[in-house]
C-alpha cells in the first residue's frame, strides 16, 4: 500500500481558514446561513468549520447541523454492509435559509445526490451550496460540482482518500492511499 | 453498537432473533422515530419493493401500523383480508400465497389463527416473512415495540421487572414479550386466574403470580392484555364481573401503590375490564407511546429485512 499525503500540519489549517473566509464573503455574519454536515465524516468537518468560522467573526451563533442520508442512499440493496444509520440533528428551520452542505470528500457526488434529497425533507431552502475538503475530479457519476473546495486531487478508483482529525484521530491529515497491485 | 445485519431472513418469532438483532432494530427505530416525526415522513429506502399484507384474522392497529410503516418507506402495498376473498371458497394458504407471489412480491406480512404459519410459509415461498401474529404462538412485532417503549419510557430494559397481567393462556403478546423482555435482560412475571395462566409457563422462567396487588407491587412496568373472549371456547371465569374485581386496574388500586408504575396495553382495550379509562388515559400510561413507536419499529424491521439481499 502507497501512501500520498495531500494535506497536513500548517497547510491543512490554512486551507480551513481559506474556506471560511470564502464562505464569509458569500454570507456575511451568517444570520441567514446554516452549516450543515454530512453523516458521520462530514459533521466533523462541519464543526471545525463552525469553530473557525466562530473566532474570525465573534460570533457564537453560527448554526449548524448533521445530516443522515442512509435512507435516501440509491444503492440499499446493491451493495453488502453499511446498512445503520446515524443520527439527525438539525435543530432549526430550514426553510428560506442558505444551506451550506458540508463534506469532507467528494467522489461520485451520490452521497450530495441523496443528502439533496434528505435534506428537502427539513424544508425548503431558499439556496443549497456545496463545501468539500477534498475533491476527486473527474470521477462524478452525476453531474454535482463544489462551491467551494479545499484541494483537488485527480485519482483512480482504484485509490481510497482517507481523511484523519485531530478529534478523533489524533492528528489533521489527508493521504491518498494506492493499491500497488492494481 | 450492534452488528449490522439481522441474523434472520424472516420475522417469525423472537425466539428465533438474539439479542444483537433486537438492539439492532432499536437503534434503527431510534432513526425512523425522527422520521415519522418530520414535516416529511416518507423516505425512498423500500421504493423498489412490494410488500403484501395477508391478514386471515381481524385486526386494526396492527394492519394499520404495518401498512404506514410500509408507505412512510415508499413500498408497495397490496392488501389482502381473507373475510373478502376465495379463502372463503376453499382455497389453500399456499395456493392463496403463490398466487399473491405470482404478481412479484417481495415480502408478506401475515396474520393467521393458526400457531406456526409464517414458519410453514417461509419454507414452502420465496418471499420474505413477517409474522403479524400467528394463532396463540407469536407476535414479534408487538413485543418489539413493547419493549422499545419501556427502554424509551425507562431509559434501559435491562433489571426492570415487569409483570404481564390477564389472559397468558390465548396471548401470542405474552409469550412474545417474555422472550424479549427475557432476551434484554428483564424480569418477568405473568398474573392471572389459575384457569388462563398455562400449567408449565414456569418452564420459561417467569414468576408466576395470582394476586393482582402484590404483582402490581413488585413490578416497574404493567403490561394489561386484554381478555380474549373470541378464544375462549370454555368458561374460564365466572363472570367478566368478576375478572374486572380481581384482575382489573382501576385509580384507587394504582395510587395506593408503594411506587409509581408503568401502565401498558397492547390494544384493543376493553374499557372497565382489564382496565378502567381514567387509567387508560392517565399520565402512567404509555398506550398510545406503544401505537406510535409500533410504526417506527415496524419500519426498522422491514428496512433490516429488505436489506439482506437474496
Amino acid at each position: 500500500m502507497q501512501k500520498r499525503t495531500l494535506l497536513d500540519g500548517k497547510k491543512f489549517q490554512i486551507t480551513i481558514k481559506r474556506l471560511c473566509h470564502q464562505l464569509i464573503e458569500n454570507h456575511n455574519d451568517f444570520s441567514n446561513t446554516v452549516l450543515i454536515g454530512i453523516q458521520p465524516r462530514g459533521s466533523y468537518f462541519a464543526d471545525r468549520i463552525k469553530q473557525e468560522l466562530s473566532e474570525i467573526l465573534k460570533n457564537k451563533t453560527i448554526r449548524k447541523g448533521n445530516l443522515d442520508i442512509t435512507f435516501f442512499r440509491d444503492d440499499f440493496r446493491r451493495k453488502d454492509g453499511i446498512v445503520s444509520a446515524n443520527s439527525n440533528t438539525i435543530d432549526f428551520i430550514i426553510e428560506g435559509c442558505n444551506v451550506v452542505l458540508i463534506d469532507d470528500v467528494l467522489w461520485t457526488g451520490r452521497t450530495i445526490r441523496a443528502a439533496l434529497d434528505a435534506l428537502l425533507a427539513f424544508g425548503r431552502p431558499a439556496k443549497v451550496e456545496l463545501l468539500v475538503l477534498i475533491d476527486r475530479r473527474f470521477s462524478r457519476h452525476v453531474p454535482i460540482e463544489p462551491d467551494y473546495i479545499g484541494h483537488q486531487v485527480d485519482s483512480l478508483d482504484s485509490q481510497m482518500v482517507k481523511v484523519s482529525w485531530k478529534e478523533t484521530e489524533g492528528e489533521d491529515k489527508v493521504i491518498l492511499l494506492s493499491d500497488r497491485n492494481k | 453498537m450492534a452488528a449490522e445485519k439481522l441474523s434472520t431472513r424472516h420475522l417469525l418469532g423472537i425466539k428465533d432473533i438474539t439479542l444483537n438483532d433486537i438492539e439492532l432494530i432499536f437503534e434503527t427505530a431510534d432513526n425512523f422515530k425522527g422520521v415519522i416525526n418530520r414535516t416529511i415522513k416518507k423516505v425512498p429506502s423500500l421504493r423498489d419493493i412490494t410488500i403484501a399484507n395477508i391478514f386471515f384474522e381481524n385486526s386494526t392497529r396492527t394492519k394499520l401500523s404495518f401498512e404506514l410503516a410500509e408507505k412512510r418507506l415508499s413500498a408497495d402495498v397490496i392488501n389482502f383480508a381473507a373475510s373478502s376473498s376465495s379463502v372463503s371458497k376453499g382455497e389453500t394458504l399456499i395456493d392463496t400465497v403463490n398466487n399473491i407471489l405470482a404478481m412479484k412480491v417481495d415480502m408478506v406480512v401475515m396474520r393467521h389463527p393458526y400457531a406456526g404459519a409464517g414458519v410453514f410459509l417461509s419454507k414452502h415461498i420465496n418471499a420474505q416473512i413477517v409474522n403479524a401474529g400467528d394463532g396463540a404462538h407469536e407476535h414479534p412485532t408487538q413485543a418489539l415495540l413493547d419493549a422499545y417503549s419501556i427502554r424509551e419510557k425507562l431509559g434501559e430494559v435491562r433489571g426492570k421487572k415487569v409483570v404481564i397481567v390477564g389472559d397468558i393462556l390465548h396471548s401470542r403478546v405474552a409469550i412474545s414479550n417474555i422472550l424479549c423482555l427475557q432476551k434484554l435482560g428483564a424480569e418477568v412475571m405473568v398474573c392471572g386466574p389459575t384457569t388462563l395462566i398455562p400449567k408449565h409457563i414456569g418452564s420459561l422462567g417467569v414468576k408466576v403470580e395470582h394476586d393482582l396487588i402484590k404483582a402490581l407491587n413488585w413490578c416497574d412496568v404493567a403490561n394489561m392484555l386484554r381478555i380474549q373472549l373470541e378464544r375462549q371456547d370454555i368458561k374460564y371465569f365466572p363472570s367478566l364481573r368478576e375478572y374486572a374485581m380481581m384482575y382489573g386496574l382501576n385509580k384507587q388500586i394504582l395510587d395506593n401503590l408503594d411506587k409509581e408504575i408503568i401502565v401498558m396495553h397492547p390494544g384493543p382495550i376493553n374499557r372497565g375490564v382489564e382496565i378502567t379509562s381514567d387509567v387508560a388515559d392517565s399520565k402512567q400510561s404509555i398506550i398510545l407511546d406503544q401505537v406510535e413507536n409500533g410504526v417506527a419499529i415496524r419500519m426498522a424491521v422491514l428496512y433490516l429485512l429488505a436489506s439482506q439481499r437474496d
